[in-house]
């Protein structure tokens, strides 16, 4: 459905500056780093230089000996006796008995500036016994790998699986055995994917004040400022309430910044140096080194397909570590990994392995690229195998609202058959190829979420409107936001402001994650914005002497509702907000809850390469996002959705690796050796929005933040493989691994 | 940390061999400061050259040759027609040292003594047979290029020895070099393997050559077999596929996060060849 048949409109679906806009390229927006106050402490850590290793002593006097030293905090400091994940934030905020990875932190250290912290951060000794390591999933899972936390694992893991196993999944549907019997190819491959990280350019940073009477403050960069006050409340013991965190400015978070890494760290030093503010900054190396990168992955896919392309049978079992605790996202890429397809017949088998390695956060649909990247490749190679076009295998295979989908649920409006459609009708697909060029398509998928949700706005004294959302910004939301209410109202955009606010300002919200903030916190501030209207209706009904329900809204004025209701001229906004003092005082609404009706989100990428045969080196020549957005409510954030998502994919596909020695150490911690794509590697992203509304959004919307990471990785693989004939199934596709497949290929 | 404004070079090499502990130059100091501020070397004495009259110039010596003073960057490198016209292998090695901005700081004299086995440059400077003029406690002495670099960091520049200025010779009439490294980006990283080669032309033949490589041992090794191997040719495939077996034979990489060991002696082979004919296509009077 293209965009321009929707005309009701008159602000959703254009193209505005963003409210943010002006202070961020001028520099004004105040970020993590930027927030500084009177009498406030630095803070530096002291990290562990080795993978796995038992803490025998940590002495710290000479840095407390030190001038200018005004706190050390060790685990000591912390209460103890917490279990489950706030155990394991607590354990990965600073290390107890053991080191658990290269980079866990051990101490920190608050002084009256930057460089006397770090000096002081030197002078704490740590005597360490080390102990044996292990880094790759799949050596992590064997039977006699070292055992990283024995009893760590939970209910679900059957008796006798190896130590390192913490989480064992095992669903499915159907019979696969028949499934695989009916086919004529069945294939089965195995994959392996590296650990990424999110990459974002704004390291973690905050300035985090708590008293001796365990009130506090926290000014922090996050995508949710209730879970970090939860968190830190959970893990120094405090009462929730009793701290106010607010978010600054975000610059970047992908899912990295929906938890805590070293905030409750600088409220534990300022509580030591009797409540003055600490500030904590963390390096880029630290960044690369102690926060949440994403799992890695091993994953075996066998797929049935008669000859016309239609699956009989799948069945996936994926192994991922996402660090020294439990959480790798395997359930998710098991979620995502067969659902572009209806199949009658499913198994899905995964495992949650501990590994000597960061803790792993959310990063941008958390496991569906690697799930994507297994299932795709095969897809790809059976439909080569069998002579069919991969777009028509994915269309005789897609599925459609009232499908059961590979996960259980059956799907609600969704969008896929569209998209693969707009996708066929790209005038990409026409484009030659010349020689050592290839074309690689895939789909993929994120399901969105909702989640907690709490947003208010209010009628200023002039007719403008603000609206209080807790979803911080991070891809355009508040112009997104704006747009809506401005919509609704039937005021200009920029007659609205949105503002994100602290913790004490509304009642819980959860993260922007999931790619929510424009549905949740724009479907709550579109019904408190209703709340208004029918405030603002009544008050002039009350005006006219006439019955409420006989008025109604329309283009930022109250109106009679019909010639029956009788005869008087519109109230405006303007006017009605002026008088408010008088006729009942605050204009206002509000709206919480668990906003209804996630609509899911799938996507389609196309992908030509040149592979140089002599070097492996691959370019992107041509990328093509399709994706469903349900409706772009701003067109440009949700292209830049899509192509950020594309990028960061085309980074997880070519260059970028958690890279470690033989020592358990990580050695590309800086951006030198820590690959992302630079802006001379790729062409221009070109994008295609399909609109399939969602039926649970006032305006249709479906969250677009994720799905686009989640094709790029199969999609580069298979352009790879056309340009190449090499199937590549371990990324990531650096040029030594292409140069090293061409030349046993007797290529190159 | 004590910091210095020498105005001569003399004065700049007594306050080096007169510092007792670890003593940095600063030129362009996107090497220097960037150790600095990472915590790696935090210099005791940082000995400022560009007070000193003169690093910024360029200029051409009497026997047609070019003098390139220590400070000068790689964007004013780039700018210099006639020195782009001379030595565009060696301009370009200096133009993708990092960003625009690193352009308006790094110097070619900071690479050189850096002490990169990467450093993009020196290939090139070594290519073309460039020399630097040392100043020391023993007064002026020279030194070709290839000569300078010991190892991962070091140089065998003597204590109280400061690099003056860098010469390139008369590039003469039918000469032609070339630079290109391997990266797996397109910038903004380090090279995984450098060539750089010279050369000159007797009609379609090539008089001489020198090729250089970077990335490939600890140091940026000159390969005097490798310039053999198409000195008298017409860079025909047999001459290549010769060039390519003494590159290969030269090379003694580490394997590494950046690359492994084959694949940087496969590359090397590659570059040279490529390389090899931009040179003689520049000697040919290609335009850079
Ligand atoms: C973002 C970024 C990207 C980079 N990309 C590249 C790249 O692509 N390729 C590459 O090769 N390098 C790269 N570099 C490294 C650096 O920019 C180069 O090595 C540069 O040429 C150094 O020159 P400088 O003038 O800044 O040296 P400085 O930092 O001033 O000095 C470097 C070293 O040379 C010594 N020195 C300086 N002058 C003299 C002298 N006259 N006599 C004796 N010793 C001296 C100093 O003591 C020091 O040890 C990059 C750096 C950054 C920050």
């Amino acid at each position: 459905m293209a965009k321009d048949e929707f005309t009701e409109f008159k602000l959703v679906g254009t193209r505005p500056d963003r409210p943010d806009g002006l202070d961020k390229v001028t520099g004004r927006a105040r970020y993590g780093a930027d927030m500084s106050m009177p009498g406030m402490l630095w803070a530096a850590v002291v990290r562990s230089p080795h993978a796995h290793a038992r803490i025998l002593r940590i002495d710290t006097s000479k840095a407390e000996a030190l001038e200018g030293v005004k706190a050390v905090v060790t685990r000591a400091d912390f209460p103890e006796g917490l279990t489950g994940e706030e155990w394991n934030l607590q354990e990965n905020t600073i290390a107890g008995d053991k080191a658990l990875y290269d980079g866990h932190a051990v101490a920190a250290v608050a002084a009256t500036s930057a460089l006397l912290a770090q000096d002081a951060a030197r002078l704490i000794e740590v005597d360490y016994e080390v102990l044996p390591h292990v880094i790759d999933v799949d050596d992590a899972i064997k039977p006699d790998a070292p055992a990283i936390r024995p009893g760590a694992a939970d209910a679900t893991v059957p008796e006798g699986m190896p130590a390192n196993v913490v989480r064992y999944i095992d669903f499915g549907h159907g019979d696969v055995d028949a499934g695989f019997a009916e086919a004529d190819l069945v294939m089965e491959r195995s994959y392996k994917t590296e650990a990424t990280h999110q990459g974002y350019i704004e390291p973690h940073a905050c300035v985090g004040q708590l008293g001796a009477d365990g009130k506090g403050e926290m000014w922090v960069c996050t995508q949710g400022q209730w879970y970090i006050r939860k968190m830190c409340a959970d893990v120094l013991g405090l009462e929730t309430a009793q701290l106010r965190v607010t978010p600054s400015e975000i610059g970047g978070g992908f899912g990295g910044k929906t938890t805590i890494f070293m905030e409750p760290l600088s409220l534990a030093l300022s509580r030591k140096a009797g409540g003055r503010p600490v500030k904590l900054v963390m390096t880029r190396s630290e960044v690369l080194r102690a926060t949440g990168p994403t799992a890695s992955a091993s994953m075996d896919v066998k797929i049935g397909m008669t000859k016309d392309g239609t699956i009989t049978a799948a069945r996936a079992e994926f192994r991922m570590q996402g660090g020294a605790f439990p959480g790798a996202p395997v359930d998710m890429a098991l979620y995502c990994a067969f659902a572009p397809y209806k199949l009658k017949n499913v198994h899905h088998i995964g495992y949650d392995v501990l590994a000597n390695r960061p803790k792993c956060a959310a990063y941008r649909a958390p496991g569906s690229p690697m799930g994507a990247f297994a299932v795709e490749s095969l897809v790809d190679e059976m439909s080569r195998e069998l002579g069919l076009d991969p777009l028509d295998v994915r269309l005789t295979n897609g599925v459609r609202e009232g499908d059961r989908a590979s996960y259980g649920p059956t799907f609600g409006s969704i969008g896929l058959i569209e998209t693969l459609e707009a996708t066929k009708a790209h005038p990409n697909l026409l484009v030659p190829l010349g020689p050592n060029q290839g074309r690689g398509i895939a789909a993929g998928y994120w399901f969105n979420h909702s989640g907690e949700t709490s947003v208010s706005m209010a009628i200023s004294e002039d007719g403008s409107a603000q609206v209080s959302v807790g979803t911080p910004d991070i891809g355009g939301s508040r112009a997104s936001i704006a747009l809506m209410v401005a919509e609704t109202l039937g005021i200009p955009y920029e007659d609205v402001r949105v503002n994100v606010v602290e913790t004490g300002s509304l009642g819980v919200n959860e993260p922007t994650h999931g790619s929510r903030a424009t549905f949740a916190s724009g479907k709550a501030a579109v019904v408190a914005t209703g709340q208004a209207i029918k405030e603002m209706c009544r008050r002039a009904a009350a005006e006219w002497g006439i019955d409420e329900d006989a008025v109604e809204w329309v283009n930022g004025a109250a109106q009679p509702a019909g010639p029956n209701a009788g005869k008087f001229p519109p109230l405006t906004i303007r006017e009605i907000a002026g008088k408010m003092g008088e006729t009942g005082g605050p204009i206002s609404g509000h709206h919480e809850g668990l906003p209804e009706g996630v609509g899911a989100s799938f996507g389609c990428h196309v992908v030509d390469v040149e592979v140089d045969p002599e070097t492996g080196h691959t370019t992107i020549l041509r990328y093509l996002v399709v994706q469903d957005a349900g409706r772009a409510i701003h067109p440009s954030y949700v292209e830049g959705q899509y192509q950020g998502g594309a990028v960061q994919g085309i980074g997880w596909a070519l260059n970028e690796e958690y890279i470690y020695g033989e020592d358990g150490r990580l050695q590309n911690a800086i951006f030198l050796d820590y690959r992302v794509p630079v802006a001379s590697d790729l062409p221009m992203i070109d994008t295609v929005i399909v609109e399939v509304p969602n039926p649970g959004h006032p305006f249709g919307v479906r969250g677009v933040g994720e799905t686009g990471i989640t094709p790029p990785l199969p999609a580069i693989a298979n352009a790879i493989q056309d340009a190449t004939g090499l199937r590549m199934t371990h990324l990531p596709m650096t040029p030594p691994k292409v140069l090293a497949a061409l030349k046993a290929a007797g290529r190159g | 940390m004590r910091y210095h404004t020498p105005s001569t070079f003399e004065d700049a090499a007594r306050l080096a061999a007169e510092a007792s502990g670890i003593t940095r130059f600063l030129a362009g100091g996107t090497d220097v400061l960037v150790q600095m501020r990472a915590g790696a070397v935090i210099p005791d004495d940082l000995i400022d050259l560009k007070k000193i009259p003169g690093v910024s110039e360029i200029a051409q010596t009497e026997e047609g040759g070019w003098r390139i003073g220590i400070a000068v960057p790689g964007a004013r490198l780039g700018a210099h027609a006639g020195l782009c016209a001379d030595w565009p292998g060696v301009v370009e090695g200096m133009e993708l040292v990092g960003s625009t901005q690193v352009q308006g700081r790094a110097t070619l004299t900071g690479n050189l003594c850096n002490g990169s086995p990467a450093a993009d440059s020196v290939p090139g400077l070594v290519a073309a047979g460039a020399t630097v003029e040392i100043s020391g406690p023993s007064g002026l002495r020279s030194a070709p290029v290839e000569d300078i670099p010991a190892g991962p960091g070091k140089t065998t520049l003597q204590p109280g020895e400061v690099i003056s200025a860098i010469l390139l010779p008369p590039r003469g009439t039918a000469g032609g070099d070339a630079y290109q490294r391997f990266i797996p980006r397109t910038e903004m990283d380090i090279a995984v393997v450098g060539c750089a080669i010279s050369l000159t032309l007797d009609g379609n033949s090539i008089a001489s050559a020198r090729v250089a490589l970077g990335a490939v041992a600890p140091t940026v090794l000159l390969v005097p077999e490798a310039a053999a191997a198409i000195t008298g040719t017409t860079l025909d495939d047999d001459a290549l596929a010769a060039l390519t077996t003494a590159v290969e034979a030269a090379c003694t990489p580490i394997s590494d996060k950046r690359g492994t060991a084959e694949f940087r002696t496969e590359v090397a082979g590659v570059l040279a060849r490529r390389v090899a004919k931009i040179a003689y296509a520049r000697a040919k009077g290609a335009e850079a």
